[in-house]
């Protein structure tokens, strides 16, 4: 019996979408059955990410409305056997779906998968309502700054309402090491101390997630990136796993540990 | 009168004895005591009659008066029909009813406006918690959420949305906080709102209403130990009816 996460946000652009991707292709890597869901109806993303979106002919919409089977819409990933993702609709509106609906795929999806992981779109209407129905647990993504921060606030106290089996974690994405230092950005423990959750991973800004999810590959595949590294301890965590978290300072070369082991400040 | 109806002596013996209404005058004004044995069409009557007795013509000053009704009840409609019956004599005017009963309603809303409601939670953006009576509320109130009381807002944890005290218009309740960095205070029918600085909260602090400046002001709290002796809200509810 498979566990269904919803990755979530509120507000938008901050990396639903690629949080999904990666942890679900890491979780893949670890030899875990994975489906990733795409539920932004009208919308859709997870496909382009992923790069499978010339291989999509029906999507969720028609599932739910009777005209495939699951197993027709399941998309199997160009890399992994163990992984599928079950693309959203792109003409219908999210009105298409609904929470039973929802919850209906998710269940049948759990007795043949590990892991599900939900992509919810932006907003707190019925996309979010959608989304989160068939959902165990949740995993809040936000960035390092105010509106962001705010919106994850009011999405943690919408998902506590609801009776999932844990308490939402919290993944940081987007941190830039050094405007945290300059107090540019909200730190790390800023933000976990005002949000109050478990934090499950910190993802590096980085401008390798861009570059590969623009060529359809996930930056998890890359293991010399540092967002690579990132979303790999975030899939540990959720496999159990107790792993510190990665440190945020860059690489200085042997001149820097040499001066740091004499005390010399640089 | 006691000879015509012979039998019935006893009984206006006693009534003699014990009045259903007594006025008493004072230098305050009149207190006009009802007993509250008899049927109340039967006081009334009685006090109408005293009343009308008593009226004095429209040149002379008016005349406080206060009734006591005893162990009566006399809802908000009958108050209200007495006050009328009494004022349309000249020259009473009448200050107060007073009763030592009160209805169960009213007694159970007073418990719950002196009560401490207390809360174990954050409040979180979008979020509105609100409670009759003091707030005690452990947990933060973040950015976006909201806490309301009619009474006082005490809160263990930072507060960073907007707090409002004393909602129904009570000015003398307060806020206080272990940590403020509040959105807005509201107390009563003042707002205040945060600088447009970025600037540090405060520790342990909290927000009363400045009678002078007409505003609120955020102080130490042993401010509070010198403004507001009467803490507790079910005191304060006696001292302000």
């Amino acid at each position: 019996m498979g566990e269904a996460f919803v990755i979530t946000s509120g507000k938008g652009g901050v990396g639903k979408t690629t949080t999904t991707a990666n942890v679900g292709t890491a979780l893949a890597l670890m030899e875990k059955k994975v489906c990733l869901i795409d539920t932004d109806i009208g919308l859709r993303n997870l496909d382009v990410i992923m790069g499978l979106e010339n291989r999509i002919i029906f999507d969720i919409v028609d599932v739910i409305e009777g005209r495939c089977r699951l197993n027709q819409a399941l998309i199997r990933d160009k890399r992994f056997d163990t992984l599928a993702l079950l693309p959203a609709a792109q003409t219908s509106d999210k009105s298409a779906v609904t929470e039973e609906g929802m919850k209906e795929i998710v269940s049948e999806l759990k007795r043949e998968y590990d892991y599900i992981i939900i992509d919810c779109p932006a907003g707190i209407e019925q996309g979010f309502q959608n989304a989160i129905a068939g959902a165990d647990r949740a995993i809040v993504v936000t960035n390092p700054e105010k509106s962001s921060v705010r919106d994850a606030d009011r999405i943690i106290g919408l998902l506590e309402q609801e009776d999932m089996t844990e308490a939402p974690r919290l993944i940081i994405n987007r941190i830039r090491n050094h405007m945290m230092k300059s107090g540019d950005m909200m730190d790390v423990d800023e933000i976990v101390q005002l949000l109050a959750i478990d934090l499950i991973g910190v993802v590096i800004d980085d401008e390798e997630v861009i570059k590969s999810s623009n060529n359809g590959e996930p930056v998890v595949m890359n293991p010399n990136s540092k967002a690579s590294i990132s979303y790999r301890n975030i899939a540990r965590r959720i496999l159990g796993e107790n792993v510190p978290l990665q440190s945020l300072e860059d690489e200085k070369g042997v001149l820097h540990k040499v001066k740091k082991f004499f005390g010399i400040r640089s | 009168m006691s000879e015509v109806l012979g039998g019935y002596k006893e009984v206006i013996f006693l009534q003699e004895k014990k009045p259903l209404v007594t006025m008493k005058g004072s230098r305050d004004g009149l207190t006009l005591i009802i007993d509250d044995d008899v049927p109340f069409a039967e006081a009334l009557a009685e006090l109408e009659g005293k009343l009308q007795a008593a009226a004095q013509d429209k040149n002379n000053p008016e005349l406080s008066v206060n009734v006591q009704m005893g162990n009566r009840y006399l809802n908000e409609e009958k108050r209200k029909e007495l006050k009328e019956m009494i004022e349309k004599y000249h020259p009473f005017k009448v200050e107060n009813i007073e009763m030592n009963v009160i209805h169960r309603e009213e007694a159970l809303r007073w418990i719950d406006e002196s009560e401490i409601k207390i809360n174990n939670q954050i409040v979180r953006s979008g979020q509105v918690l609100k409670v009759n009576g003091d707030l005690l509320l452990v947990g933060d109130v973040n950015p976006g959420g909201k806490v309301m009381a009619t009474g006082n807002i005490y809160i263990l944890g930072n507060l960073l949305g907007i707090a409002h005290a004393g909602c129904d218009g009570d000015r003398n309740t307060f806020i206080a906080a272990s940590y403020m960095k509040p959105t807005q205070l509201r107390i009563a029918d003042y707002i205040s709102r945060a600088p447009d600085y970025e600037s540090d909260g405060v520790y342990m602090e909290c927000g009363v209403i400045d009678e002078k400046e007409d505003k609120i002001i955020i102080d130490s709290l042993k401010l509070l130990s010198r403004n507001r002796k009467d803490l507790s809200g079910f005191e304060r509810r006696m001292l302000n009816g």
